[in-house]
């Protein structure tokens, strides 16, 4: 069978419909603005207006006391905080209303309540607020320099954390025939899924627990985080995160309105709801891939590369988030720079920056997608030096299959994979020759044509040995799922990840039917409720499919032994004569349905013979797979792009993803989670972008300013599969989730430079908006003027 | 993002809108509300009351002579764009419409909103500009009309006596041998313009005018622009205007002056 062809069955392979689609599909998703709870009030924060101050004071109006809280009325809350065990690491500590200075631009000052919104608006718009403003770190290089305004006192300089991978450049650098630098940043992003962020929080008296709905992708690991900022036992809180609108890592962090909502609840014995806007959105929570990069490369004169030096800079905002930290960025940018090449030699420092910004949360690729953008954009320096076809200085560097599974210069474990040709399929399907050849032609309206690529690779589902070693409060393990049968024959599948467009409730039923063969119709997975299933550390990393997966497909054979033995009693044979699959319990003289047993064992136990294993069928099982450094999964970007060389203005004419998730349990729905990798990453390559002003104020407040990839933007996809299994995992597959939003920037920004090097002009820089597209070939036209 | 309370009035008639516009404390007109809205929700608008124009039959009307069709302030764009407002322009105002914004915001967003807020980014602005278009105001006392290159007097700002507001636009009818040009640069489709230019040809009534719109203020408008597009387009002296509305980013200006030049093309020039 090809790869990506369409598998017969319900299993692992199936292109199956979404089941979960139906009630999207028709609009009856229940996501948290759909909750309305009796006597339940609305939340509105008073946030900072200013980026670095010290709060004297808040005034309430007379009217508005008992309806506004501020720190002070929170005692005992504890500050959030994310210490990493990387050493020099230092620690910051994040109030959930501000005590005694704030520190970006949007952090919430007080919690105000009342019937509706608007009037608690009203409450939060009446409070006056004394303030002494700070001078503020905007720029992290800046931040960076001695004497720059202190975000932590005590701390003596703004730096979260610095660290080194060292390597003996210099003996390379000096033979190297080709040494390419160059300065590379990316802007600071907003992420934008359609759902913002919502809690909705109340005490059941019952229960003795706070039950708080949140549109969050770790329900457990916020129970955690949550407790102890409250001082409460876990039993006393229940986190649910229902429909879940999107969340890309905006939705994996604990909330300071977490904390608050859960401590008003408390406080006023009444359900309290706050629903994020998008104007808090765009100013409290502009969070993410803001980057800058010096960086070299050095290659032979055929264009091989041999080494690699870097320093690179992360703006981490103002805070450590919990659970990520500050400084994951960083890290990952030092430990995965080198991305899917081999080469000799490899020098990079990182800094965490703390800046006068919400803190830095991951976003879909995390720190890839500017890793990918800085060495690719080398790469192609690279060829233009060396007078050879991009992909071909790629070639020569990538690691080749036969030297698969590959410990790269980083420690990095390749799992599986051949690069080389996932690169190849992607010049072949955009057809390098023909877009020469129209290159050459000119185009009619005056526009130049481009062509870029990237190719990469992401490590996924990585476990517990590498979150140790970076000593966040989060440390995956076994990776834990529950299957139960119910009296009619239907499977249950409990799951602590959570579903929020990645479609989980079709996958880990595909997962269940491949080992039982139960149809996923009669299989209902159960997230997103710490209530309902076992603790998990949450959907991240494009880790579900193979942790989820896993621990799905465990618990269900362990649950298929137990349905065997009790179908062996039912079908008076030895349990060592009994298969199950298809449903059925199959022994040598008739077969028993897995619905039938379930029957049996719950409603009439006087049919079982008295020696049957009292285990039940019920089964909790945990998993990891065999080697906990994470699959790889890869992919190649190919584009052409036009570019207006007189207005800026670019638009993408063709896109190739050739991708390598491993086996692939579900194509139709990588395809989907590739598609809006890819909308997202022309939105990081072209559009979007969160400036601020030397106070640290954000200046794209509403989406007329923060520019989102539309359907216009949006070309049509080619997507190509390649299905390399994953040795370690339990059907090959690989994470994927985050993939398409990696090569992007790094394919478009290549493609635009191709199209304006005739000119003399280079972009380092994300969004590529057209005023730097045109400012990049101005500058170039008076370096001409010069010359 | 919710708005602070206000008042809502919904007049039948123009007379009792500008009765309501004359009373006391601070009130708004709502048209199509996709600009007032977002300002409502921002907070940047604290109206005491919205007098709703939409249901006030006579500003959808259209109303033709032999020299100009006169369109209600509440028609909408996407009325123009569908072509349920006769065209006397071969072509432009339809055109112009179909490009602004989304469908969605077409839907609901009126040709009177737009050149009252006044955004100088704003489609209609520039084109019932080059248009030579009139605006016929309506307020306690009556109606005055003034051609639309009076109407608007900067950013967000519109000739308006206090009580007054927009009740028609007459555009002059375009001879059949006319010719259009209008471009518009913006990031992202249904955005707003960072430039505009328009350009109309219409030597049987003896109109040449060009328009540099989508800038910080009122379109520059070249009421006469025989010398800047009759003999081909003269980049130089579209450089030269910008001069003096100083405009000096370089690619601000680089945008406006090809805007134009591919409006001139566009019109045959
Ligand atoms: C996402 C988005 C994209 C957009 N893109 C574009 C674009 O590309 N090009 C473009 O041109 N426009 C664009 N717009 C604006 C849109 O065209 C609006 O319709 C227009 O600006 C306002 O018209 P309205 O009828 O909605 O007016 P309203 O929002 O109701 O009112 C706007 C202002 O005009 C006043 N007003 C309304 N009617 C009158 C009247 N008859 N007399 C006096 N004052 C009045 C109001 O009091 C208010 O101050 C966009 C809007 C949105 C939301």
């Amino acid at each position: 069978m090809a790869d990506g062809d369409i598998k017969e069955g319900k299993g692992v392979g199936a292109r199956l419909i979404r089941k979960e689609d139906d009630r999207y599909m028709r609009g009856r998703g229940q996501y948290i603005a759909d909750i309305k709870l009796p006597g339940m009030v609305e939340v509105a924060f008073h946030r900072s207006p200013l980026a670095h101050a010290r709060l004297r004071g808040v005034t309430i109006p007379e009217e508005h006391r008992g309806s506004v809280f501020t720190a002070a009325d929170m005692v005992g809350v504890k500050p959030m905080r994310a210490v990493s065990g990387l050493p020099g690491f230092k620690p910051s500590e994040q109030p959930a209303i501000v005590t005694e200075k704030v520190r970006h631009v949007g952090e919430p000052v007080a919690i105000c309540f009342a019937e509706g919104r608007a009037e608690a608006e009203d409450i939060a718009a009446s409070l006056i607020v004394d303030w002494e403003e700070l001078p503020a770190v905007s720029d992290m290089l800046k931040g960076r320099e001695p004497g720059a305004p202190l975000l932590h006192e005590h701390w003596g300089d703004n730096i979260f954390l610095e660290s080194f991978v060292d390597g003996d450049i210099e003996s390379i650098a000096k033979d190297a025939a080709i040494k390419v630098t160059r300065e590379i940043r990316t802007a600071r992003q907003c992420m934008a899924p359609i759902e913002g962020r919502g809690v909705v929080a109340w005490w059941d008296n019952r229960l003795n627990q706070l039950t708080l709905y949140s549109a969050c992708q770790m329900p457990h690991i916020i129970r955690t985080g949550l407790c102890g900022c409250l001082g409460l036992d876990h039993a006393q809180v229940r986190i649910i995160a229902p429909d879940v609108g999107g969340g890309f890592g905006y939705k994996g962090i604990l909330l300071a309105e977490e904390v608050a909502c859960g401590w008003l609840a408390m406080k006023i014995g009444r359900p309290v709801r706050w629903i994020e806007d998008r104007r808090e959105a765009l100013t409290a929570a502009a969070n993410c891939r803001e980057h800058h990069y010096f960086i070299t490369g050095y290659a032979a004169a055929d264009g091989t590369l041999l080494a690699l030096e870097a320093e690179a800079t992360v703006d981490s905002g103002a805070y450590s988030a919990y659970p990520f930290s500050a400084c994951l960025e960083a890290a990952q940018v030092a430990s995965i720079l080198p991305g899917p090449y081999d080469f000799k030699a490899y020098r990079c420092r990182t800094y965490s920056v703390a800046t006068n910004k919400c803190p830095i949360l991951p976003y879909r690729g995390v720190a890839r997608t500017g890793v990918c953008l800085a060495m690719e954009l080398i790469l192609d320096g690279i060829a233009v030096e060396a007078g050879i076809e991009p992909y071909e200085v790629r070639l020569k560097a990538l690691v080749p299959p036969e030297k698969m599974p590959f410990d790269n210069i980083t420690k990095k474990h390749f799992d599986s994979g051949d690069y080389p040709e996932c690169l190849k399929r992607a010049v072949a399907a955009i057809d390098v020759p023909a877009v020469r050849a129209r290159q050459k032609r000119g185009e009619p309206d005056g526009r130049l044509i481009g062509l870029g690529m990237s190719i990469f690779c992401e490590q996924g589902s990585h476990g517990t040995s590498v979150y140790a070693g970076w000593g966040i409060p989060m440390v995956p393990g076994h990776e834990q799922a529950q299957a139960r049968m119910t009296p009619d024959g239907g499977l249950e599948i409990r799951v602590g990840v959570q579903s929020h467009g990645q479609g989980l409730e079709t996958t880990l039923a595909q997962v269940a039917n491949e080992v039982l063969g139960i149809d996923p119709a009669k299989i209902q997975v159960v997230h997103g409720d710490t209530g309902m299933t076992p603790y998990s550390t949450g959907t991240w990393g494009s880790r579900c499919m193979v942790m989820a997966g896993g621990a799905v497909a465990t618990a269900c054979k362990e649950l298929g032994k137990r349905l065997g033995r009790i179908g062996a009693k039912l079908l008076q044979t030895d349990v060592a004569n009994v298969k199950i699959g298809n449903g059925e319990v199959v022994g040598p003289s008739g077969s028993v349905s897995i619905a039938e047993i379930a029957r049996v064992w719950y409603l009439r136990p006087q049919d079982l013979p008295a020696d049957v294993d009292p285990g039940g069928i019920e089964v909790t099982a945990g998993y990891k797979p065999q080697r906990d450094s994470g699959t790889f999964s890869y992919a190649a970007h190919a584009v052409v792009v036009a570019v207006d060389p007189v207005t800026g203005g670019v638009e993408i004419l063709d896109y190739v993803v050739v991708e390598d998730g491993g086996v692939l349990v579900n194509p139709m729905i990588v395809d989907g989670q590739v598609y809006g990798g890819v909308a997202q990453g022309i939105g990081t390559a072209l559009l979007e972008e969160m400036p601020f002003d030397a106070a640290g104020q954000p200046l794209a407040s509403t989406l007329a300013d923060y520019l989102l990839p539309g359907s216009t933007d949006v070309p049509s996809i080619r997507i190509l599969h390649m299905e390399t299994p994953s040795p370690y995992t339990e059907f090959g597959q690989k994470g994927i989730g985050e993939s398409g939003a990696i090569g992007p920037p790094a394919a478009i920004v290549n493609a635009i430079n191709d199209a304006i090097r005739p000119l003399g002009a280079e972009i380092n820089q994300v969004p590529a908006t057209p005023r730097r597209v045109v400012e990049a070939i101005a500058a170039a036209a008076r370096a001409k003027k010069v010359a | 993002m919710k708005p602070g309370p206000f008042d809502y009035a919904r007049p039948a008639t123009v007379e009792r809108a500008a009765a309501l516009l004359a009373g006391s404390g601070f009130a708004k007109l709502l048209s199509g509300g996709q600009s007032l809205g977002p300002m409502l929700n921002l907070r940047l608008a604290r109206p005491d009351l919205l007098v709703d124009l939409t249901h006030i039959a006579s500003l959808k009307e259209i109303r033709e002579t032999k020299d100009f069709l006169e369109i209600g302030a509440c028609v909408t764009h996407a009325n123009i764009e569908d072509g349920l407002v006769p065209d006397c322009t071969n072509g432009m105002l339809p055109s112009v419409a179909s490009n602004i914004a989304y469908r969605a915001v077409r839907n609901r967003g009126t040709i009177g909103g737009s050149l009252s807020h006044a955004d100088p980014a704003a489609d209609w602005v520039s084109t019932l500009t080059v248009l030579d278009a009139e605006i016929v105001i309506r307020g306690a006392k009556g109606q005055r009309r003034v051609p639309m290159a009076n109407y608007m007097l900067g950013t967000f700002e519109v000739a308006l006596e206090e009580g007054e507001f927009l009740e028609a636009v007459r555009v002059p009818r375009f001879s059949k041998s006319a010719r259009w040009g209008y471009y518009k640069f913006c990031r992202k489709a249904g955005e707003f313009a960072e430039a505009i230019g328009a350009v109309v040809r219409d030597p049987e009534r003896g109109v040449c005018r060009a328009v540099m719109g989508a800038t910080h203020s009122t379109p520059i408008l070249v009421a006469d622009a025989t010398a800047l597009i009759g003999q081909g387009f003269d980049a130089a002296a579209a450089g030269a205007l910008l001069d003096r509305h100083e405009i000096t980013d370089a690619y601000e200006r680089q945008l406006h002056v090809e805007a134009l030049r591919r409006a001139t093309v566009q019109a045959g020039a």
